[in-house]
């Protein structure tokens, strides 16, 4: 199997533990994995990615181009800044509620993600999500990356089984956030499954 | 054990199952996480530290090594130039246990201020240098540098870059590991002691010592051939080896070339790996160091070869290579496509830009607002330095003028005071910045009579490179509770007169202060102390009233805090974000911030 995922978004939006779980899990299905997440300066609400590639034939630690089975998009203007990375054919499950910069507070341009969002439309092939909506049953956007997760496995792109990645969220998040959590990752599953039918 | 690593875990576990017995580095981006790999895995007996600087690291490293303990120091490459100075000295003197010097580089760049090349360095230090292409390489290669130092008695440089840095990969590491046993330092001072005698004839002995090892390394494991011999070759080093591997995936008809010891340089395994070849493109980042030695090469032996790289322009001199960028290159030399061909966004809205900005709540952006409200209508000059302060730069604060290097900021104000007597000039130093070269700069300013007014942001921690203590947080990388190196007595001990300790989110009392200083002569210094909210976030938010709040945004024109969100031509608070600072209540002319109401 060789199959390569972009995870991409902004500094705290919580992108690392999805990639670290898709990596592990991917680990425990007895693939070779390699990855690489942005980190230092750029954190700091700025463009972040994860690239996550499975398989034996990964030489560069970051995806070629057109190489993108799945983009995962937490913010849609970073889905349009990284579609160069999906391959013909591959899938974008993307947020559709847009985060704005903070220049945009005093150096106002409207962005709002919806010209973002029209334009993925006609590119490639969407599931589109909204966070706000689907976090609140769970009262905070913190658990958008898990949501996020469970949406991609349940659409199938993924490619890693339900079971092996609840195993890694067991695993990799401290007992007292793991129940919600594991919801939040359910929830998400549900959608992905519902949306991409 | 397979552990999931990032290059630099990698790297401290290599070290580790070489039986490395000290380790010390100053943090720096992309090297930070070795030490702090070194400090999670089991590593009894080893003596690990984060050295007050990159000088600091290798002189304590360079000893233990004398005592023939293996050592490791880990820095970026920037911390490569404060360390200069040992580096090249103990290039002469030599080491009896293994030496290694981790330098690494950072091609874009990425998070530094220079794209300068280590293995120039090594060169000019004659001494030897690996070049990872990937974390598993890394593993394995730091192992075999402990191997080499310790066999020709020199240190050996190591230089990732930082996609191998940051890159995570699956190495089988030993789940134990101690220190290999050593003999304890020797007196001899014919050969421990530099003097210009012995320089002469260790000179001597290192050149040919590097011959030596340049022949050992024609046959070393990294140094590799692929491909059929053909016409057009192709030589790379470091990730730019992955990147062409990933290019040419699958095909054997192309000679492929990999130089993992770039310093002192295989020539024979160059040599017969060039045979039948006429054309040969070098693809390296940063400086064309292979190019030339390749170059060299062919004009010693009187080569028909055609060389390109980067000083025919085949190859970009800054920059990252990408795979995209090397598939370009190979199409142009080769005239092959490898490309996969991405979605078409050429008509892709124009994307919002997300510069790195201080967090919500930072207290550096309280101080620089309070110098910045104190010095309005004062012609002033603000001397930044290395850290998240850095960020200062952005609007609307727009507090940096100038950023140079380490400690910098301290001696530039130094320099702008003696040539613009008019301004007041103001150096901002971070803690960590302050003891790793901030101190000198205050004694050279008090020495030579400057007017400045040193901020120091005290926020207990070293916070860009990941929260690392140092000599002022009272904890140390041997897990040790220690006495805190207080900032205030080291400058009231160099002659600073006069030293205020404020907290920078009482803006009232910070503005007063800076005031103060300002219209004192001499070097003043005023410590703005508060933790980075990364360490101790609080659990307080505050929240605009909207009633209150008129929507004339003075808040966000003036702090520019993320947390602070225009809409619906009022301001609200984002509580995601908010820390309860209070800066904005105390900026709001209409007292419309409420709070901080605690959770």
């Amino acid at each position: 199997m060789n199959k390569n995922i972009l995870i991409c978004g902004v500094g705290g939006q919580g992108t690392v533990l999805a990639s670290r779980i898709i990596a592990a899990a991917a680990m425990e299905e007895g693939h070779p994995v390699h990855s690489a997440e942005t980190i230092g300066m750029a954190q700091r609400g700025g463009s972040v990615t994860s690239h996550i590639r499975i398989g034996e034939s990964a030489y560069s630690p970051l995806l070629p181009w057109g190489s993108a089975d799945i983009l995962m998009a937490f913010e849609p203007a970073e889905a349009v800044r990284n579609l160069k990375y999906l391959k013909k054919g591959g899938v974008a499950v993307v947020n559709t509620a847009a985060t704005r910069p903070v220049t945009e507070a005093f150096r106002p341009t409207g962005y709002d993600g919806s010209e973002m969002t029209a334009w993925l439309r006609d590119k490639c092939a969407c599931i589109f999500v909204d966070a706000h909506e689907v976090c609140r049953p769970f009262g905070s956007e913190k658990f958008f990356n898990v949501i996020m997760l469970g949406i991609a496995a349940g659409s199938g792109q993924l490619f890693l089984s339900k079971d092996t990645l609840l195993r890694q969220l067991k695993k990799q998040i401290p007992p007292r956030y793991l129940d919600i959590n594991l919801q939040a990752f359910l929830a998400g599953y549900e959608i992905g499954t519902q949306k991409s039918k | 054990m397979k552990q999931y690593v990032m290059g630099n875990g990698a790297i401290a576990l290599g070290a580790l199952a070489a039986g490395v017995g000290l380790v010390a580095g100053y943090p720096g981006t992309p090297s930070s996480e070795i030490i702090e790999t070194v400090s999670r895995a089991p590593h009894e007996g080893v003596h690990l530290e984060w050295s007050v600087n990159e000088k600091a690291a290798l002189e304590v490293a360079a000893a233990a090594a004398y005592s023939g303990a293996r050592a490791l120091v880990t820095m970026k490459q920037m911390g490569l130039n404060v360390a200069s100075d040992p580096l090249m000295s103990v290039s002469y003197i030599g080491v009896k246990g293994g030496l290694v010097i981790v330098s690494a580089d950072d091609p874009g760049p990425i998070s530094s201020q220079t794209e300068q090349d280590t293995r120039r360095f090594a060169d000019f230090c004659r001494i030897p240098v690996f070049d990872p292409s990937s974390p598993e390489e890394a593993f394995e290669m730091i192992q075999d540098a402990f191997e080499l130092s310790e066999k020709y008695g020199t240190p050996v440089l190591f230089r990732p870059t930082t996609r191998v840095c940051h890159a995570y990969a699956a190495v089988d590491a030993p789940e134990q590991f101690s220190p290999k046993p050593f003999e304890g330092f020797v007196k001899d001072s014919g050969k421990w002691v530099i003097f210009p005698r012995l320089s002469y004839i260790n000179h001597g002995r290192l050149e040919q010592r590097n011959a030596e090892i340049a022949g050992h390394l024609s046959s070393y494991r990294f140094n590799t051939s692929e491909g059929a011999p053909s016409r057009k070759a192709v030589i790379a080093s470091g990730v730019s080896y992955a990147y062409v591997k990933e290019c040419l995936q699958g095909r054997n008809d192309i000679r492929l070339i990999r130089i993992a010891t770039a310093f002192p340089f295989p020539e024979d395994f160059l040599l017969s790996a060039l045979e039948g070849v006429q054309e040969v493109l070098c693809v390296e980042e940063l400086s064309p160091y292979i190019e030339e030695q390749v170059l060299k090469t062919a004009g010693r032996h009187h080569l028909p070869l055609r060389v390109s790289g980067k000083l025919d322009g085949s190859v970009p001199h800054n920059g990252e290579i990408s795979v995209e960028l090397a598939s370009r290159i190979l199409k142009d030399f080769l005239g092959l496509d490898t490309a996969c061909e991405p979605l078409n966004d050429a008509d892709a809205p124009a994307l919002p830009v997300r510069p790195p900005v201080l967090c919500a709540g930072c207290p550096h952006r309280a101080s620089f607002y309070a110098v910045k409200q104190a010095m309005k209508g004062k012609k002033a000059f603000f001397c930044g330095d290395i850290g998240c302060y850095t960020l200062g730069n952005a609007m609307p604060l727009d507090m940096v003028d100038t950023c140079l290097c380490m400690g910098a900021g301290i001696t530039i104000a130094q320099g702008l005071n003696h040539t613009n007597p008019d301004a007041v000039c103001f150096a901002f130093v971070g803690d960590s910045t302050f003891f790793a070269s901030g101190m000198t700069g205050v004694v050279n300013a008090v020495y030579n009579e400057a007017d400045i007014v040193l901020c120091v942001l005290d926020n207990s921690t070293t916070a860009m490179t990941g929260h690392q203590p140092h000599p002022g947080t009272g904890r140390n990388m041997m897990g040790n509770i220690v006495d805190k190196v207080d900032i205030a007595k080291v400058l009231e001990g160099i002659g600073v007169r006069t030293v205020m300790t404020v907290n920078p989110l009482d803006l009232r009392s910070s503005v007063e202060a800076v005031s103060t200083c300002a219209a004192l002569p001499g070097v003043k210094a005023i410590i703005f102390k508060s933790p980075c909210i990364a360490l101790s976030r609080p659990s307080a938010r505050c929240a605009v009233d909207p009633a209150k709040c008129t929507g004339c945004k003075k808040c966000i024109r003036e702090i520019g805090c993320p947390a602070l969100v225009a809409s619906g031509g009022k301001v609200t608070i984002d509580p995601n974000l908010c820390t309860g600072c209070r800066l904005c209540a105390q900026v709001c002319p209409f007292s419309a911030v409420g709070g901080a109401c605690h959770e």
